[in-house]
């Protein structure tokens, strides 16, 4: 009967033990509501919900109301307006620069000591974008890499064994791959390098031929480096291969991106430039497509950067003002930092889990299309671009320039990128206002 | 001399007058207060949703602000970055004045047209006028993402009916030559509000003026040139002002058509930063670039700076118009 008690008392402990591991240590005693806003939507944000249920589960005290479909626009309008959620989280790491620089994040950086955690449970891609001049005011939560995806049936129909690894071989098999009509009209692009369709931006291709954006100093410097105008030279021949107006007109009869007329995944492009959370999409959408994936190619010059890619991501904090910040700052720490967590959140929208530890987790569902992105994710010159104080308007005024040069509107490349060199500093300095180093 | 008598003893007539004085006085503050009493809800309006933002806008105009933190003065900086930094500006200026010089005249005479074939039209008066009217009641956002639906280059029904005849449609809403003449399309299918204005100005034409200048052998362009265009130039001034003033703040039609022809975003909620002005910064007008500082870069003290250089704009070329219009605008059939 004694032994069958002190077993009893064993059991509650273990079962309590249990329980606040699986909770948290800083959950808060009283019952406490919390409201988190998350950019997800549909079925992303359902998976969403379902790794914050279990948190509730664990939490008995803390009930979560999740809010989906939130943008940049409306987190700052409800700070201004002092209604903001207990937690944010922005798809725009972009933007973090804004957040940390006007103290609308708080810092994070005392909530973490307490909770002895160290940044540099995060790779050092992820740990850069979640910061702003030392403020670190955001975590990430799940990465983002970009990659290639092909079409293998498409291939196999070309000829092409194996995907390209270097600019030229992506030129070629792209021409090898591209079908077109008898009027001239393409009706299944081999690859469609246009900036601004689906994900073509500046600042995921030039990791392909390791440009560099600034100096030391943060002035820009894309005239100096020679990667900038190799790659927008290479990506102009392209271009022009298809005619700039024949990829206009094929882009305009293509479905949206992120609906399952996709273009790849409609099997109008035989490659496509697209990030790691498309093996989900085509799972939920298309499970029957043949595909594959690989690091995108490099420029021929530096084969090393093979394995490379961009990475941003999601990024989430605690807006000021919140009432309850120690509650919040225990959720946020939990869907950063738990490895069950990440690898759920991971599984279900085939996001890169974003610490070193959940990276390795063995609840990360094995998929070989989605193990090419945590490749990516890991590599040494995976890189993201800079957070400056201009935000997001610093990679989209490339992004203008790159437009304008497809078209054939830049006479001068390198007078162009000197010239656009001066406007993006011109631009952080405005976003920073005279006197701000 | 007057006076008066209060309980029965004489006032001296300096106090009367005095108390008059008063009284009349009692009277004027009680008219004042019901003026202002019947005023209060236009100045309460008036204060809380133009003179406190107004007031406010100049203000931030010259300050640092960016929507979390708190404004900090920078002087003159943000319109040394407007009229000598950014890159954009020039564009959505030269973009606004194409509108300014291109939309506007053809929808005061869209309209005025539609208005006088209405007039002539000897039976189903009714059914033009409403048909004519109907596209003013789309909510901008719908109706430009149907224009954009119906002049894709590939799928739209427009191009559909011109590779049919042999023609090969333009990519109307995604090439820049080809973006802003659709948008002025987009503006003369919804020109029915200013059209029912124009109809019923030239209701208002006497009949008499018209019937006189027959006599005296007037053809249809000299009543129309010296009859019908004199009387109702006042509502030509209107509709011209209205016009310049609706071009200078464009933005939702921009907005929406940018964002969906691009590819960026399939409903006009989920437009991003990256697609305004598309294809190429053609329909990035001013209010759009305003947009995109104030909002998505977060620099409200630019975009502040912005809206003072537009209210300068809007006021300067409608006072242009107003002067200029004492030449040609007759009021009552007299010159002002």
């Amino acid at each position: 009967m004694r032994r069958m008690r002190w077993a009893a008392v064993l059991a509650c402990v273990v079962v309590v033990g249990a329980s606040s591991a699986a909770g948290s240590d800083a959950a808060p005693a009283a019952p406490t509501k919390l409201t988190i806003w998350v950019g997800w939507s549909a079925r992303e944000l359902g998976v969403f919900k379902q790794v914050v249920a279990e948190y509730d589960k664990n939490n008995p005290n803390v009930t979560v109301n999740v809010v989906g479909s939130i943008n940049d626009n409306k987190i700052v309008a409800a700070i201004r307006a002092g209604t903001a959620p207990d937690v944010v989280s922005s798809f725009n790491s972009y933007n973090v620069g804004t957040y940390c620089g006007s103290g609308g994040w708080i810092n994070l950086a005392p909530l973490m000591a307490q909770s002895h955690i160290s940044a540099s449970m995060f790779p050092p891609a992820t740990r850069y974008y979640t910061q702003y001049n030392g403020v670190r005011c955001a975590l990430p939560l799940l990465a983002d890499t970009y990659g290639l995806y092909y079409n293998k049936d498409l291939f196999a129909k070309a000829g092409i064994k194996s995907p390209p690894k270097t600019m030229s071989e992506l030129a070629a098999d792209a021409k090898k791959l591209t079908v077109r009509s008898s009027s001239g009209k393409i009706s299944v692009a081999g690859f469609d390098p246009f900036i601004g369709f689906y994900e073509n931006t500046p600042e995921r291709w030039i990791t392909s031929f390791g440009g560099k954006w600034q100096d030391a100093k943060g002035n820009a410097i894309l005239a100096q480096d020679p990667a900038w105008s190799k790659w927008l030279n290479w990506h102009k021949s392209l271009v022009d291969w298809y005619g700039y107006s024949n990829l206009v007109k094929f882009q305009a009869g293509l479905g949206d991106e992120f609906s399952a007329s996709n273009a790849f995944e409609a099997g109008k492009l035989a490659m496509n430039f697209d990030g790691e959370w498309r093996v989900a999409f085509i799972q939920a959408e298309h499970p029957n497509l043949n595909y594959a994936t690989a690091p995108m190619p490099v420029d021929d010059a530096h084969p090393e950067l093979y394995g490379q890619g961009y990475i941003n991501g999601t990024i989430i904090g605690i807006p000021k003002g919140g009432k309850n910040q120690a509650a919040a700052w225990d959720l946020v720490k939990y869907l950063t930092t738990n490895s069950h967590a990440l690898a759920e959140l991971s599984n279900g929208l085939r996001n890169v889990p974003t610490t070193t530890a959940s990276g390795r987790s063995p609840e990360i569902k094995p998929d070989v299309h989605f193990s090419t992105f945590i490749k990516i994710f890991n590599n040494m010159h995976s890189t993201t671009s800079p957070i400056t104080a201009a935000g997001v308007s610093y990679t989209n005024l490339v992004q203008q320039f790159a437009t304008k040069w497809q078209a054939g509107q830049v006479k001068n490349l390198q007078a162009g990128l000197t010239q656009l060199d001066k406007q993006l500093d011109a631009l952080v300095n405005q976003a920073k206002g005279p006197g701000v180093p | 001399m007057s006076q008066g008598s209060v309980a029965g003893e004489r006032l001296p007539a300096a106090v009367l007058t005095v108390d008059r004085r008063r009284a009349r006085r009692r009277a004027a503050w009680r008219r004042r207060g019901l003026v202002l009493l019947f005023l209060s809800p236009w100045l309460v309006g008036f204060t809380l949703f133009f003179a406190y933002p107004l007031v406010t806008s100049a203000y931030l105009s010259f300050n640092h602000y960016d929507l979390l933190s708190p404004p900090r003065w920078v002087g003159w900086a943000n319109y040394h970055y407007l009229f000598r930094e950014d890159p954009q500006v020039w564009t959505a200026v030269k973009n606004t004045l194409w509108l300014i010089v291109v939309l506007v005249p053809l929808q005061v005479l869209f309209a005025f047209g539609l208005a006088v074939m209405v007039t002539r039209a000897k039976m189903g008066v009714g059914v033009f006028r409403t048909v004519f009217y109907l596209p003013a009641l789309a909510p901008p956002v719908a109706a430009t993402l149907g224009f954009v639906y119906i002049l894709n280059p590939v799928t739209g029904p427009v191009n559909v009916i011109l590779s049919h005849l042999g023609i090969q449609g333009p990519l109307w809403f995604q090439d820049p030559h080809w973006s802003k003449p659709s948008l002025v399309g987009l503006g003369l299918w919804g020109v029915g509000t200013v059209m029912v204005i124009f109809l019923a100005a030239v209701l208002d034409v006497p009949r008499q003026l018209y019937e006189s200048s027959e006599l005296d052998g007037a053809g249809a362009w000299a009543r129309l040139r010296w009859v019908t265009l004199p009387t109702i130039s006042p509502v030509l001034l209107f509709a011209v002002v209205l016009g310049v003033i609706q071009a200078l703040q464009y933005f939702t039609q921009a907005y929406v058509a940018a964002g969906v022809a691009s590819g960026q975003a399939s409903q006009a909620a989920d437009v991003t930063s990256v697609s305004l002005g598309y294809p190429l910064d053609s329909t990035l007008f001013y209010p759009v670039l305003l947009y995109q500082h104030g909002f998505t870069d977060f620099q409200m003290g630019y975009a502040s700076a912005m809206a003072m250089l537009l209210l300068g704009v809007s006021f300067a070329v409608t006072l242009v118009i107003i002067v200029n219009s004492r030449k040609w605008v007759h009021y009552g059939g007299a010159t002002r």
